[in-house]
Order: structure tokens, then sequence, then C-alpha cells
């Protein structure tokens, strides 16, 4: 379980984040949806202290992760697993190395161990076969199942996506949706995803958090978010054509 | 920029700070040395034979007087190679290359979050990434300086001699008139420093890339100037102190 408490950030006296607490809970894809500019992924790098807030705190089941040393916070990082907007893959190493770099870096596992281990997480994202190609030679939608391949390599119990289906056509992001949906449920872990996207919304929000200008005005599932009446959520949820006019259909 | 300066000296506190296992950065190490090091030879070669050249013609051109003995064609190309040529001048064009390559290296890096990946795996990004490129780049810059050095003075040697200007017996008395061997170790000193200052600074300017592609191209620019403006400070610094 992670909890975020009253976290406020801002830029150039610029409020990026005003604020913001919730909780995201184990065995549960949360979502964190919000236009373009809101502080999604502010919020995101608040709780994983790659930007400090100038308030709150984000706690790993109890444990504190803004205070405490190094090594505990090591630890846990090492629970962790992240898959950024853009894949984030190391460009100078292969699909294989990507993948294994945790494990070279975090554990004292045998050569064959980590070969073992990395097949099993291509597996996973359904890219078996392609661990030697360069990340230059695969397409956005595979940087993504490898990024998230590199995330679950170390077998998080949090794990993080931000914007997974940017970017890619309709039918890839609902397979990529999916995809972490399935390896939350399968591992039972903690997953943040954050999004813009209605599709996934409506798929796989178990829980919903909805930020709007660095506010947290409504929470609730795929469910009630259709029925729901905060005017900026039902701006951002019936901007869709399709939704409006089921809407006014119904 | 007197913060600029402070959030540089920062920076390279966080290179020495947490470091991981020293297999880690062996590696990585020997990465750098032939990224930074080894495929610089050629451009190092080329500045080399050609500048020592264009020396010993120059020379012979403004020295016509008959009282001075031509063997001081080469004395000064010696000199000259091994004080300023083979360590400053090398160590500007590197800035160019080495500079360049490593700020655009990390601006990239910065820029699609590669580094941020980097830092939420617990691993401290700068000493992993920076750590390796400036020990490459302080063993390697002196190995450089000195085949720069050697082929100054073969570069002179090839152009006077073929040119006719100066005997090879003469360019050779020249070389090994009143040779101070300390000049050698000054050009490595400078070397060394030189590749420090290259290294960290263009990597500073990478690291701290925020924003596209656009601010990627103005941090390489930013690490080739400064880089440069380091250099040429340092030389005058070190010519008070060493000679
Ligand atoms: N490092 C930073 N420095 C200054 N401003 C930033 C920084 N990171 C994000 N911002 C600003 O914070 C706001 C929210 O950004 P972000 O969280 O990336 O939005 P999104 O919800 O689309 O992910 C944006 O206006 C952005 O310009
Ligand atoms: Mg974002």
């Amino acid at each position: 379980m992670i909890e975020i408490k009253n976290i406020s950030k801002s830029f150039n006296d610029r409020m990026v984040l005003d604020n913001v607490s919730g909780v995201f809970k184990k065995g549960e894809t949360s979502l964190v949806i919000g236009a373009s500019g809101t502080g999604k992924s502010v919020l995101l790098k608040c709780m994983l202290d790659l930007v400090r807030p100038e308030a709150g705190t984000t706690l790993y089941n109890g444990r504190d992760f803004y205070i405490g040393d190094e090594e505990d916070k090591k630890d846990i990082r090492r629970e962790m697993g992240v898959l950024f907007q853009g894949g984030a893959l190391f460009d100078s190493k292969t699909v294989h190395e990507n993948i294994q770099f945790p494990l070279d870096m975090l554990t004292e596992m045998g050569e064959g161990e980590k070969k073992d281990r990395v097949e099993f997480c291509l597996q996973k994202v359904g890219l078996e076969g392609t661990g030697g190609r360069m990340p230059s030679e695969i397409s956005g939608g595979m940087k993504k199942r490898v990024g998230i391949a590199r995330a679950i390599v170390m077998n998080p119990k949090y794990l993080f996506c931000d914007e997974p289906n940017s970017g890619l056509d309709p039918l890839t992001s609902i397979k990529i949706d999916e995809l972490i949906k399935e390896i939350t449920d399968e591992f039972d872990i903690t997953t943040v995803v954050i999004t813009h996207d209605m599709n996934s919304v409506l798929s796989i929000g178990d829980k919903i958090m909805f930020l709007h200008k660095g506010k947290k005005l409504w929470e609730g599932n795929s469910q009630t978010i259709m029925g729901d009446t905060v005017p900026e959520l039902e701006e951002f949820v019936f901007c869709n054509k399709a939704l409006s006019l089921m809407r006014a259909g119904k | 920029m007197l913060s600029v300066i402070g959030r540089y000296l920062i920076f390279l506190g966080k290179l020495f700070t947490r470091r991981e296992s020293l297999k880690v950065y062996w590696k990585r190490f020997i990465d750098e040395c032939i990224g930074i090091g080894v495929s610089s030879v050629f451009i190092v070669a080329i500045v080399a034979v050609f500048i020592g050249a264009v020396v010993c013609v120059q020379t012979r051109a403004n020295l016509v007087s008959p009282v001075i003995p031509v063997y001081v064609v080469s004395n000064i190309v010696r000199d000259m190679t091994l004080l300023e040529l083979s360590s400053t001048f090398m160590c500007v064009v590197l800035a160019g290359k080495v500079g360049s390559n490593i700020a655009g290296e990390l601006g990239t890096m910065k820029i699609t979050e590669q580094i941020d990946a980097l830092e939420v795996m617990g691993i401290n990004s700068a000493s992993y990434l920076v750590l390796p490129k400036l020990l490459a780049a302080v063993f390697t810059f002196p190995l450089l300086a000195i085949i720069s050095g050697f082929l100054g003075i073969f570069g002179g040697y090839l152009a006077g001699t073929l040119s006719g200007i100066i005997t090879p017996e003469d360019y050779i008395y020249g070389i090994r008139y009143s040779f101070i061997p300390f000049n050698v170790f000054i050009s490595i000193i400078k070397a060394i420093v030189f590749g420090f200052l290259i290294s960290t600074i263009s990597a500073f300017q990478g690291y701290n890339t925020r924003g596209g592609a656009l601010e990627v191209g103005q941090a390489s620019t930013s690490a080739v100037t400064n880089s440069c403006i380091a250099v040429l400070i340092a030389d005058y610094l070190l010519a008070e102190l060493l000679t």
C-alpha cells in the first residue's frame, strides 16, 4: 500500500501540486488522470523522490520514504519498478541488457539465473526472441513492453507507469493496459498508472484519482466516473464524442 | 556565475560519494577509454602532424638570418609541440570532440528520463555515468599528449626534410639540443588537468539539461565553449606555476 499525504510542490512560485493526498492499495491498478500539464508526472516524481515536494510525504507500507538514510531508501527503491513515459531504455544497451541491468547492479545473481529471469520477463510482456535488438530498432509499443519488463524484473511490490499508452495506436494501448492489469493481478502488487486516456480509464481503473490544476478534485472508480458530477471531471470525461453521444442517448 | 560554479562543485562532490561496486566501474572505465581515448587517436594524429609541419615551415620562413643556425628550427618545433601544441592545442580540439560527445550523451539521457530510471533503481547516476568518463579522460589524455608530441615533432621532420628546408641531421641535432625532460612532464600534467576539466564541465552541462532536443544542442555548445575557456585559463595558471 502506498499513501501520499498532503503533497504540495511549486516550481518558481507556480503551484504545480496543491495538497494532494491519497491511498493506492495492494492488488489494485490505481489511475491518476487529468489533462496535460496538471502535474501528474510531477506527482509521480514526488512519489519516487526524484523531485522533493515542499510539503507532505509518501509512505510505502507505512515507511516514510523521505526520511531515513540512503540504505533504507535503497531498500524501498528495490521494491519499485517504473515505466517512464518514453520507456527510458538505455540506448547503448540491447533489449536483453536493458532488462538485465537492474539484476546486474542490484543483485548477486549468477549469469544463468539472470538470463532465465530476463527470458521470463520478456515472455511475460510478449517479446520472446527480441532480446538481441537495440532500442532504436524496435517500435514505440515494443519499447513500452521492454520498459515494463525492466520494471518487473526485480519482482517489485510497487509498479508505476507514466502514460503507458501515450503515442500508441488504440489497439496497442489496450494491450499494454491489459498487460499492466494482468501483471498487477498475477503478482498482487500495488500499481499506479498515470494516464489521460479514457479507454484505459474505463477498462482498468480499479480506483481513479482525478487531478485538475494540481488539486485532487475527485476520487472513484471506472463505474462511478460516468455518473459523477464534478464539472471539470465531466469536461475531461465527455470530451470524447462517442462517450458524450452515449450519455445523451441513455 | 558564482552559483553555477557552486553547483559544479556540488556536482563534483556527488561523483565521489555513494559509489557503486568497483567491478561495475571497471567495465564502464574500459568502455569509456575506448570511446574517449582510442577514438580520438585519429584526429589527434592528424592535427599533430600538420601543426608540427606548419610550425617547421613557418619558423624557417621567418628565420632567414645567416647567423642563426638552421637546427634552431627543429629546436623551436620541439618546444612549441611539447609545451603548447601537444597539450593545450590538442585539448582545445578534444574539448570539441569529447566535450560535445559527453554533453550530448548525458543531455539526451536526461531528457529521455534514462537518468531518472537509474536514480529510481537506487543508483547514483552522476557517479555511475560520469566517474568512468572522468577517469578515462584523465588516463587517456596524457597518452594522447605523448602521441601528439611525438607526431608533432615527426610532422615537422617530414615537412622540413621533404621540402629541403633542413637536413635530417640538423633536424635531429636540433630536437636533441638543450632538451629539458621536464617539458614532457609539464605536457603530461597539463593533459591530466585539461582532461579533468573537459570531462567534468561537459558532463555537468549535459547532466543539467532540461527540456528537449534544442536544449541538448545548447548543452553541447556550452560544454565546448566553457571547456575551452577553462582549459585556456588553466593553461595560463599552470604556466605561471610550472615555469
Ligand atoms: N523540473 C521542472 N521545473 C519547472 N517546471 C516544471 C518541472 N517539471 C514540471 N514542471 C511544470 O509542472 C507542470 C506539470 O507538469 P507535468 O506533471 O509534467 O504535467 P502532466 O500532468 O502532463 O504530466 C507543467 O506546467 C510543467 O511545466
Ligand atoms: Mg506527464
